[in-house]
This record gives C-alpha cells, structure tokens and sequence, in this order.
C-alpha cells in the first residue's frame, strides 16, 4: 500500500480544521472568509472523492497515528462505507456552501459561520473515518458543539430556545455514549474497533456487554433522531437558517446511523438477543410518527424536519433485519438519502425566498412564476417518496424486498404504507406552494439567486444519477456490506502482519495518542 | 474498594438523572455536569482500581514494571474532563442568553421556537383565511 494512498485518510479531517482555524483567524474579514471557505469545500471534494477512488482501488485503508501500531495508537480507517459517507459529505457540503453564499447574512458570518462551518465537517468526517470508539466519542463532541454554535448564529428567541433543546437531549445522549464507551472498555480492555471485533465475538454477553450495548443504540438512536428520542430534531431544525439546516438535515442524523451500523456489524451481533425486535419497532415505529408527524404541519421546513425522522426509520429497518442483502439497501438508502433531504431544505429556501414566505397556507402560484423551481422541486421530492425511476425507488426497493424476503410482512407494509403518506406530503408541498393560485400576487415575482439555483441543481443531477444508473451504486453498496458484515479485511488493515501481544507494559504508548486528541 | 466507587457513581448518575427531569433550565445543566461526572468516575472504575506505581519506565530498563498503575483510564478521563467541561460552560451560557431573550427558565415557558410556523398558530400578523385550512384543522 502506497503512503500517499494512506494519508488521502487524513486529508478529509486535516482539510476543514485547518480552514476552520483559518477563517477563525480572518474572523472580521467575511470576504476573506467566504473565498477560503469555498476554495476549501471544493478541495474537500476533490480529496474525499480521491479517498472513495483510493478505496476502490485497494480495500480497506488504515493510518495509525504516530506509528504506534493498533491497537495502542489511535487510528483511522476507511472501508467502503466510510469513503462512500465523506464522498457523498464532501459533495453535499460543496453544494451547501455555495448555497450559504446568498442565504448566510454577513451578521452570522460575524457569529462566527465559517469557523463552526468548518469545524463541523471536521467532526463529521472524522466520526466516518475514525477506527477507535473513544475517539469516535470525541468527534461526536466536537460535531455536537460546532452544531450548537451554528444553531445560535442568528440569536433570535426561537433559535436559543431550539438550541436549547437540542443542547438538553443531545448532550444527555453522549454521556450515554461515554458510559457505553466506559463499561466496554472495563469488559474487554481495548478501544480500538477492529480489536474490539477480534475479542467480542468470542466473548460471553456479561450484563456489563448488554448495558454497554443497550447504551450504543441509546446514544446513536437520540443522535439519529429514533422514536422516541427525536423530540429534539423538530424543534429545533426549522429555527437555523436554511444553509445550516440543510447540512444538518443532510448529515447530522446519518452520524448517528453510520455509527450504529459501525458497532452493531462490527463489534455487536445484531442476532442474539433482543435486540433485532427492539430495533424493527423502533423502526416502525420511527417511521410512522416521523410521518404522521409532517402530515399535520403547514411550514415547509416543519414538514421536512419531520420527514427526516421517518426516512431514518427505513434505515433502521436494514438494521433491524440485518441479512446483507437489507444491510446493501440502507447504506444504499443512507447515501441517497443524505442529497435528497438537504436539497429539499435548499428548496424549501428557494420556495420561502420566491414565495415570500415558508408558510405552505400562505404560498402559492409558483409554478408559473418560477417553472424551472417546479421542475427541480419534483426531482427531490418524488425520490424522497420513492418514484421510480429515481434515487428513493432503488433505496426503498432495496430495503424492502430484504425485509420481504425474510418473511417480515408487518415491517414491510409500514414501510410501504409510511412510503405512501410520504407521497402526500410531497404533494402538499407541490399543490400549495407551485399549483394553487398564489394569495397575494406579486406585481414583480421574486428572483430566485443563481447561487441558491446551482446547489439545487447540481444536488439532482446527483439524485438523477443515483437513479437513472443504480447498477453501480448498488453494486458498491454490496461491496460495503461485505466488509461489514465479514470484517477480516476490516481487520486485517489495522494489523497488518502478525498479531500483536496485548502486556501491560506496552499499554504506555496510548498515552501519548490518547491525550493528543483533546 | 469497587464497591465504593460503584455507589458513588450511582449516586451521581441518580442524582443527575434526578435533576434532568427538572424543569427547570439550570437544574437541568447541574444535572449534566453531575452525569459527565459519574461517566468519569466509570471511566476511572473500568480501568480497575489497582497500583498507584507510576507509569514511568525506569533508567536502564526498556519495559514498565509488571505493576505499573494502567495509565489509558487517566488519558480518557482527562479527555472527558475537558469535553465536559466545555460543554457545561456552554450550556451554563446558552441558558444565560435564554434568561435573558425569553425572560425565563421554566422549560415549559419557552416556546418561542415552537411557535415558529407552528400548524395552528399563523406566525405572522397577516392571517390568509383559507377555507380548506380550517376543515383541515376542525
């Protein structure tokens, strides 16, 4: 394996800190800031595409940090998933930044946009890429303070009281975390993943293991927004500006997904137990009130809020039955999913810029106005529903003729049903804010900025990519899971060679590693 | 020894669970504070209360001695020291600003963002009456 190959790792994390200490640097000098920010997203890109190239290429690749080999020394792995997750993060945050060039004030850019911006890509690929649970602890703590920080920006009544709801659930959620982390560390004595998925197979389920793993799904399941511990998300996404938003809707709660899917195919078997039951409800559970929950709301960006929860639930649902076929369709379904909801939160900033307003009751006669908006609108939309053939089709295809295959009928028909009240909300959207006649009716329709058109166009052509040439995707989706599901290549790239012999007296190079994160 | 520690941490975890469920915005961030505590002294516990001999490798050797205290536990808990702390004093500011703006700290006054677009509540002063909304809604 080159070493060029194995640092294309690192560039993923090293990129945003570096810009977000740089931009922190130029904090009075918004031009400044804004030029570097979208050099930097565009160079992100390019090394998060590089790494899921890479990835292809060569399997698994693995960086230990400071050469201390695994499992003494904190590192980072990028499997299939992973590289898929920065690559599809990287393109979402190039499109999102160009959008935040019209929709971010200059007072949030003195609020300190860009650096939190920034630093929040930083957590988010470090949490894909990172190939140690307490580290995965840290960059969970670092995307949760950068995402309270941007929740604030704009320091209206609303948004302090959403961050501090979001602040209330979500720090209790890593505490949880940190316990699961603490009680497996005291069951099993190491912290790096790929040793974890050596030693746990082979051990008994003590209650310590349980606990531990009980805590996990806790603490992933309020990150991803699960029932019953997504109070958190609606009542406080629709607050933040709509760029923000976006990159939240996009990326915050697949964290928590990605994460799960990383410790139950990694480290915990999800047979055994009852821990296969408990994540199908909550499954079904997630998406039926995710999506009764949108049903009722008027404001674009309520419903989408919502509409995260539900789709979450169809992830699960991949979870839940776990065979590799169901585990190829939710990363299918997590890699869609991420472009579609964060366009449909651009969107939902074109429709309250045109409209005047993001209240469906009070929009109308879009499609007239801004025809080519309709048109874009639809892309989206109709694949967060699942119409073929477009991007959701594939993903909910996928997820549910696994769950149908192993005979889960009633999981099946939520999924199906939950699809179809997905499809009414949508077209809520569609008939009050493009079809209806408009309330008020403009002398002179309001422009939609090109930088809030590019973002939203280039994010379909992804969709419709997606869509229209599955074949490779779904095969990479296989590819993915393969690794998951076997993990020998997994491991067999964190140590290379022989097996190293655990001793108490090699256990002082972690030290230095360890305390080198803060 | 283990014991002791055990009940400690319960009745941290107790004690700060117990606080969250206040209702009162600053009881609920000492009820935090008291969480990451107990998390740490978990931390602490599952790396095993054993040696207090320093490990350091002495001149000469290339090895720790065979009872060197085990030093990974003290690294993780500086670690969470420093996220908790930070996080608390967020917090501890975020519900300052939210004294201030909203004027209290009763969680179950604040309703500002979910007043936002809310479904029943027009958020704006300009109420479009439109017949099907108010089927829609009884």
């Amino acid at each position: 394996m080159a070493d060029a190959a194995t640092l294309l790792v690192l560039w993923p994390v090293l990129i945003p800190i570096a810009t977000a200490a740089l931009t922190a640097a130029l904090w009075n000098r918004p031009v400044a800031q804004r030029r570097i920010g979208l050099a930097s997203l565009a160079l992100l890109l390019v090394a998060s595409l590089a790494l899921t190239a890479a990835v292809i290429d060569e399997g698994v690749i693995a960086k230990q940090f400071g050469d201390w080999a695994a499992p003494f020394g904190i590192g980072f792995v990028a499997d299939p998933l992973s590289a898929a997750m920065v690559a599809i993060s990287g393109i979402l945050a190039f499109a999102v930044g160009i959008f935040a060039l019209g929709d971010i004030k200059e007072r949030h850019e003195r609020a300190g946009f860009h650096p939190l911006f920034h630093g929040l890509l930083a957590g988010v690929n470090g949490a894909f890429l990172t190939g140690d649970i307490f580290n995965l602890y840290v960059w969970f703590e670092v995307m949760l303070i950068t995402t309270l920080g941007l929740l604030v920006v704009q320091r209206g009544k609303a948004q302090i009281d959403g961050a501090l709801k979001y602040a209330a659930m979500n720090l209790f959620g890593t505490i949880l975390f940190l316990i699961a982390v603490a009680l497996l560390y005291g069951a099993t004595g190491t912290l790096n993943m790929a040793d974890l998925a050596r030693i746990l197979p082979q051990m008994e389920m003590s209650p310590g293991l349980t606990t531990s793993a009980l805590l996990f799904l806790a603490a992933f399941g309020i990150k991803a927004g699960v029932f019953p511990l997504f109070f958190w998300l609606p009542a406080s996404y629709h607050t933040a500006p709509i760029a923000i938003a976006a990159l939240f809707a996009g990326l915050l709660t697949k964290v928590g997904v990605y994460a799960a899917f990383r410790v139950f195919t990694l480290m915990f078997e999800m047979e055994g137990g009852a821990l296969r039951e408990i994540v199908a409800v909550v499954a079904a559970m997630t998406m039926i009130t995710g999506v009764l929950g949108a049903a009722i709301q008027w404001n674009v960006r309520r419903i989408l809020s919502f509409h995260i929860i539900s789709q979450i639930g169809y992830m699960l649902m991949g979870l839940a039955i776990a065979t590799p076929v169901a585990i190829a369709g939710a990363v299918f379904y997590i890699v869609h999913h991420i472009i579609v909801k964060a366009n449909l939160f651009l969107l939902a900033g074109a429709i309250k810029h045109a409209a005047g307003t993001d209240d469906l009751r009070k929009a109308g006669g879009l499609l007239k106005s801004h025809p080519w908006l309709a048109v874009l609108f639809l892309i989206p939309a109709l694949s967060l529903a699942g119409l073929p053939p477009l991007s959701g089709f594939w993903a909910k295809f996928l997820v549910i003729d696994a769950t149908l295959r192993e005979q889960v009928w009633w999981l099946a028909i939520v999924a199906l049903g939950v699809g179809a009240l997905t499809l009414f909300s949508m077209s809520k959207i569609w008939m009050e804010a493009f079809w209806k006649k408009p309330v008020l009716v403009r002398a002179r329709p309001r422009t939609v900025p090109v930088v809030f058109v590019v973002p939203i166009a280039l994010l379909g052509a992804v969709t419709l990519t997606i869509g229209l040439f599955a074949d490779p995707f779904v095969e990479y989706a296989r590819t993915a899971t393969a690794v998951l599901v076997d993990p020998t290549d997994y491991i067999a790239a964190v140590f290379p060679g022989e097996e190293p012999v655990r001793t108490v007296e090699t256990a002082l190079p972690v030290i230095a590693t360890e305390g080198a994160v803060e | 020894m283990t014991l002791v520690y055990a009940i400690t941490i319960a009745a941290y975890v107790g004690c700060g669970l117990y606080m969250m469920l206040s209702r009162h915005a600053v009881r609920m961030v000492l009820g935090l504070a008291l969480l990451t505590n107990g998390a740490i002294f978990l931390i602490f516990l599952s790396g095993r209360i054993g040696s207090s001999t320093p490990p350091v490798i002495p001149q000469g050797a290339d090895a720790l001695a065979a009872d060197a205290a085990n030093a990974l536990p003290q690294a993780l808990v500086l670690t969470a020291i420093v996220i908790g702390f930070a996080l608390t004093a967020f917090a501890i500011a975020l519900v300052l600003k939210a004294y201030h703006s909203l004027g209290t700290l009763d969680v179950r006054e604040m309703k500002a963002a979910e007043a936002l677009g809310a479904p029943d509540a027009p958020s704006s002063s300009r109420t479009v009456t439109n017949p099907q909304t108010v089927t829609n809604h009884g």
